[in-house]
């Protein structure tokens, strides 16, 4: 069933990018061309589904469990990192490129456009590295002060 | 801005808020798309694989369906050359795993949560895409 469910909610995401617009690299740049002839469109489709998201939030998390069992999986973070801050920056210059984020890009690939198909391979190159420097990291990096002077 | 381009961007963002609440309402997630697509790499911290691909067949399926039942091919354009679409789709990855989210991670769910991370990520991901489009369009002029 949360398999079903899970397909159904990328669907219906999927269709409102569509309807949007959402889903093409052209209008999106244009959103973001606010030099230019900016073309507002998207700040609505943004604002209806923030809006949509946290009314519906709110009603789905007074219930204390999901519908179909299990918990619910929110973000525990609550600082703003330089992780996050370059994270997101880097991310807002390739979305700056191309005009494609990632669920327009794979939403794109239904559409069976080459440019999209090399997107989503670039993409995942870039989720890959990303992870890798994640694991790597893990294993400690700077000598730990308590080795010298003992005091574990 | 034409009356049906602003009907259909609040009917688009409807669905989208809908379907982040369908997604949390049944199944506790948080509809995050560079988180399901980034999982699909291994290597894999549990065994929710065929949830993760279910959303991204959803993605997928949803522009042939659309264009079954409306007749209405949906058309995208892309004015990017090969390099700039290698190297911005590296950036976009690359950049969401980091930053932990992407547009609909933090700009749409997050942001609907008040998070403050997300928050700050949407307007710090808003602000380098806009410069770089600025850069791109107006000063390259590319």
């Amino acid at each position: 069933m949360p398999i079903i469910a899970t397909f159904i909610a990328g669907l219906l995401f999927s269709i409102g990018l569509i309807v949007s617009g959402l889903i093409n690299p052209t209008k999106v740049l244009n959103f973001l061309d606010v030099a230019g002839n900016w073309d507002p469109s998207l700040a609505i489709t943004m604002a209806v589904a923030v809006a949509t998201t946290a009314i519906g939030y709110r009603f789905a998390l007074a219930r204390g469990t999901p519908l179909l069992g299990g918990m619910f999986q929110l973000p525990a973070k609550t600082d703003i990192d330089p992780r996050l801050a370059s994270g997101a920056a880097i991310f807002g210059i390739g979305w700056g490129l191309v005009g494609f984020c990632p669920g327009p890009a794979v939403a794109s690939l239904g559409v069976g456009a080459n440019a999209a198909f090399i997107f989503v391979l670039a993409m995942l190159a870039g989720m890959a590295i990303a992870r890798s420097l994640d694991a790597l990291s893990v294993t400690p990096v700077a000598p730990q002060a308590g080795i010298k002077g003992g005091n574990k | 801005m034409a009356t049906d381009t602003m009907v259909s961007a609040a009917i688009g963002g409807l669905f989208i808020g809908l379907s982040a609440v369908l997604l949390l309402a049944l199944t506790g997630r948080i509809a995050g798309v560079s988180g399901f697509v980034s999982r699909l790499l291994p290597p894999y911290s549990d065994n929710q694989l065929p949830v993760r691909l279910a959303f991204v067949a959803g993605l997928v399926i949803a522009p042939l369906l659309y264009a079954a039942t409306t007749g209405i091919p949906v058309g995208i354009e892309v004015t990017s050359n090969l390099p700039i679409l290698v190297i911005g789709g590296i950036l976009v990855g690359f950049g969401a795993v980091r930053g932990g989210g992407c547009t609909s991670g933090h700009g749409i769910c997050g942001t609907a949560r008040l998070s403050p991370r997300s928050i700050a990520a949407t307007a710090i991901f808003m602000t380098t895409g806009a410069i770089t489009v600025f850069i791109m369009r107006h000063i390259l002029g590319g």
